[in-house]
């Protein structure tokens, strides 16, 4: 089985087939990370660029880790976010880069649509790295890579996203893998962060706390950007930990098993306690360690998925 | 020059005529309406309309023509070039040029312009307020007296509501219409397109229905206590035509006008990121769409027009976020108008043509929009059976969603004062 489009622009147009396939084919991909030499040579030849148009450490590194796993050549294009409406435009950027013969391109920009627009205007293959408040499909598939791995399974898993739905990219791109595959959705956060007919997407919407984490399997945490204060969409930073931070003390209210996750980067204190964070709970290091193996199988996968995962060199 | 139309069904609503006639036309003036017509003169040109539609001059009370300021996008020589493609006579055109038209010297130099290089007759809107800014009103006396059919700071809110009530009193002195473009800014929060589900799932600010009915409510209520004429734009939501309606039974003077987007798409267009689906109003929900719709079988909404708005490829050819609001419509209009609302048997096409010719006229106190003797020989002919796909454009700009659509009902001829501006489809030089 191969992945229908040569571009991962969203979940949303994913298969619960073709999410189970790439969760399935990072599985070898993470066994790799055990050997001493962490390589395989599966797109050696291929280029792939990654073109950062907000600042990014975490999604960077991780594709560039994958990218480099798999034996390609990797050029980093890092465009400062003020000078998108000063400098050149994307559709330029985009045919320098078709000139310079690249397969894949992987984007990160603050703008929604902006992967679909070099998907457009290309052809080498888009790997959506987050575009605005829209998708962030690795981080999605990386996140159920992780569900899996520790409940063995996604299916009727109850998962509370908690905090700022409207603005997030990583929530959308949960809520479409999540409850493609299964999973039990609530989001919970204050009204003015939940986005307008969210249920529609088949997800249960809470505005207590309290009331949905003693269900809870997995509890998925989101950033809270603190300029959103400014915005009027809630009063103090203080307020929204009060609310909807999660602490010991609310974890002592959930199921033993629970996990914690959280996309990064964390604001201690304020939506996650060090405590939490640090504590047995979480998951948040093992995030990080999947998404590259989950990288590795999205780019594998675009690239034809023809070759067998090879044993090391 | 003689003109003789002969045997097409001619709709003049504003008559009650829709039979078919021949019509005699003699040095731009509309001599006779009537069944067989016999010329006994030389030098006529005949027009055979058997099988097609004769009305009066189409008028598009909303046009943006760019010039002076955008001539990269539209001139007044292109876009009125595009008006007569898409068979209209008469357009007015949006004050937010560069500069913008609040005095009396822009408005002739625009009249000017379009005497020498126009293909139709053009109408120039004035401003409410000095340069749109919404502080202090323009001199709309000398507007008048220089020649605009109304005052808009269209594209904008008047967002202070005295001012929005000085303007409502004091443009009634001039029998101007106060043309509003309905939108609570701060409501609106810089968003994209409509607020809802898929706004939702595209990850894009919305921009709430709120936005623009909070200000309908507003300018209703001081359209009341001023008695002024106020004109509502391009109405897109459900509860704006609500209030309209109400507003209307209350014998409040007010009119209201929609564009063709708002009655064929919804903010499901927007899924592919296509800019082409950027337009302020958003397009909203298929609910606001039937409510159009209503409005316009019941007279609630009393004209069509574009909101022809043109932008350069470049600038719409970027992430959604950047490109421009606005799309072109001149050349779309009518034959959306017939696919839409006609076929579909929303508006009869008589109810559609008054609501391009005598109601638009009406409103911004035109002597035109009519085929009666006497009057200015402005006449569209349609022909409503071919079907053809929408690939290019008389406009300068080509922004338009309909790209690649079939249509059907497409004006074939227009007679601008007395001259083929365009025959058999082909704009005819003059």
């Amino acid at each position: 089985m191969r992945l229908r489009d040569r571009n991962l622009l969203g979940i949303e147009t994913l298969t619960p087939e073709e999410i189970k396939l790439i969760l399935d084919t990072a599985v070898p991909f993470k066994e790799i990370f055990t050997r001493s030499v962490k390589k395989v040579p599966t797109l050696r030849g291929k280029t792939v660029v990654n073109l950062f148009y907000e600042p990014s450490t975490r999604t960077r590194t991780s594709f560039e880790l994958a990218e480099k796993r798999l034996s390609a050549d990797v050029l980093n294009i890092s465009v400062n976010t003020s000078s998108i409406v000063k400098g050149e435009s994307l559709i330029d950027t985009a045919k320098t880069i078709e000139a310079m013969k690249a397969d894949f391109v992987v984007i990160r920009h603050s703008m929604a649509g902006a992967p679909h627009l070099l998907a457009r205007t290309i052809t080498a293959s888009i790997i959506n790295a987050g575009d605005g408040m829209h998708e962030h499909p690795t981080q999605a598939l990386l996140d159920l890579f992780t569900i899996r791995d520790k409940k063995g399974k996604i299916e009727n898993q109850n998962v509370v996203i908690v905090g700022d739905i409207l603005h997030s990219r990583v929530a959308r791109s949960n809520i479409w893998a999540l409850t493609k595959m299964g999973a039990k959705v609530t989001v919970v956060g204050p009204v003015t962060l939940i986005p307008s007919h969210i249920e529609n997407l088949k997800v249960k919407v809470a505005y207590k706390l309290d009331e949905v984490l003693p269900h809870a399997d997995v509890i998925y945490v989101l950033r809270v950007q603190r300029e959103r204060q400014k915005q009027h969409l809630f009063p103090s930073l203080r307020e929204y930990s009060e609310l909807y931070g999660i602490d010991m003390d609310r974890l002592k209210k959930c199921k033993k098993d629970v996990i914690v996750m959280h996309p990064g980067p964390m604001n201690r204190g304020i939506e996650i306690s060090s405590e939490v964070a640090d504590s047995n709970f979480s998951v948040i290091t093992e995030q990080v360690t999947n998404g590259i193996a989950i990288r590795m199988a999205v780019l594998y996968l675009l690239a034809g998925g023809a070759e067998k995962v090879e044993e090391g060199e | 020059m003689r003109i003789l139309i002969k045997g097409g069904r001619v709709i003049d609503p504003a008559n009650r005529i829709d039979a078919q006639k021949d019509i005699y036309i003699e040095e731009g003036i509309i001599k006779k309406v009537s069944t067989s017509i016999k010329v006994n003169k030389s030098n006529v040109k005949v027009i055979d309309a058997r099988g097609k539609v004769v009305t009066p001059g189409l008028i598009d009370m909303h046009t943006h023509l760019r010039e002076p300021g955008r001539e990269d996008e539209e001139t007044i020589a292109s876009g009125t070039r595009a008006a007569c493609k898409g068979g209209f006579t008469s357009i007015c055109c949006m004050p937010n040029t560069q500069p913008v038209t609040d005095n009396q010297a822009q408005v002739e130099l625009i009249l000017s312009k379009s005497q020498k290089e126009g293909w139709v007759n053009v109408y120039p809107i004035g401003a409410i307020t000095k340069g749109l800014q919404g502080e202090e009103m323009s001199p709309i006396g000398e507007l008048k007296k220089a020649g605009v059919a109304g005052i808009t700071d269209d594209g904008k809110t008047v967002e202070n509501s005295l001012i929005m009530r000085r303007a409502l009193e004091y443009s009634k002195m001039f029998k101007l219409p106060v043309i509003s473009h309905c939108e609570d800014k701060n409501l609106s929060a810089e968003g994209l397109i409509n607020e809802g589900y898929i706004s939702t799932i595209l990850g894009m600010r919305g921009i709430p229905r709120q936005a623009e009915e909070v200000i309908v409510s507003r300018d209703i209520q001081l359209a009341e206590m001023t008695g002024g004429h106020l004109h509502i734009a391009h109405v897109s939501t459900e509860g704006s035509v609500g209030m309209i309606r109400r507003a209307k039974r209350m014998d409040i003077k007010v009119t209201a006008e929609t564009a063709p987007h708002y009655f064929t798409l919804t903010d499901e267009a927007v899924k592919t990121y296509n800019t082409n689906t950027k337009m302020n109003p958003p397009l909203r929900t298929r609910k606001d769409v039937q409510a159009i719709k209503q409005g316009l079988q019941d007279g609630t909404i009393d004209c069509i027009a574009s909101d022809h708005a043109p932008h350069l490829e470049d600038e719409k050819n970027q992430e959604y976020e950047l490109a421009p609001f606005g799309i072109i419509g001149l050349e779309t209009m009518l034959p959306l108008i017939i696919t839409e609302l006609v076929d579909k048997k929303v508006l009869t096409l008589r109810e559609a043509i008054k609501k391009l010719t005598v109601n638009p006229a009406h409103i911004l106190g035109l002597n035109k929009g009519t085929l009666s003797p006497g009057a200015n020989a402005d006449i569209t002919i349609i022909d409503t059976k071919t079907r053809r796909k929408i690939e290019t454009f008389e406009s300068q700009s080509n922004n338009s969603p309909f790209i690649g659509c079939t249509l059907r009902g497409f004006a074939v001829c227009t007679i601008v004062g007395g001259r083929i501006c365009m025959a058999e489809g082909e704009l005819v030089a003059g």
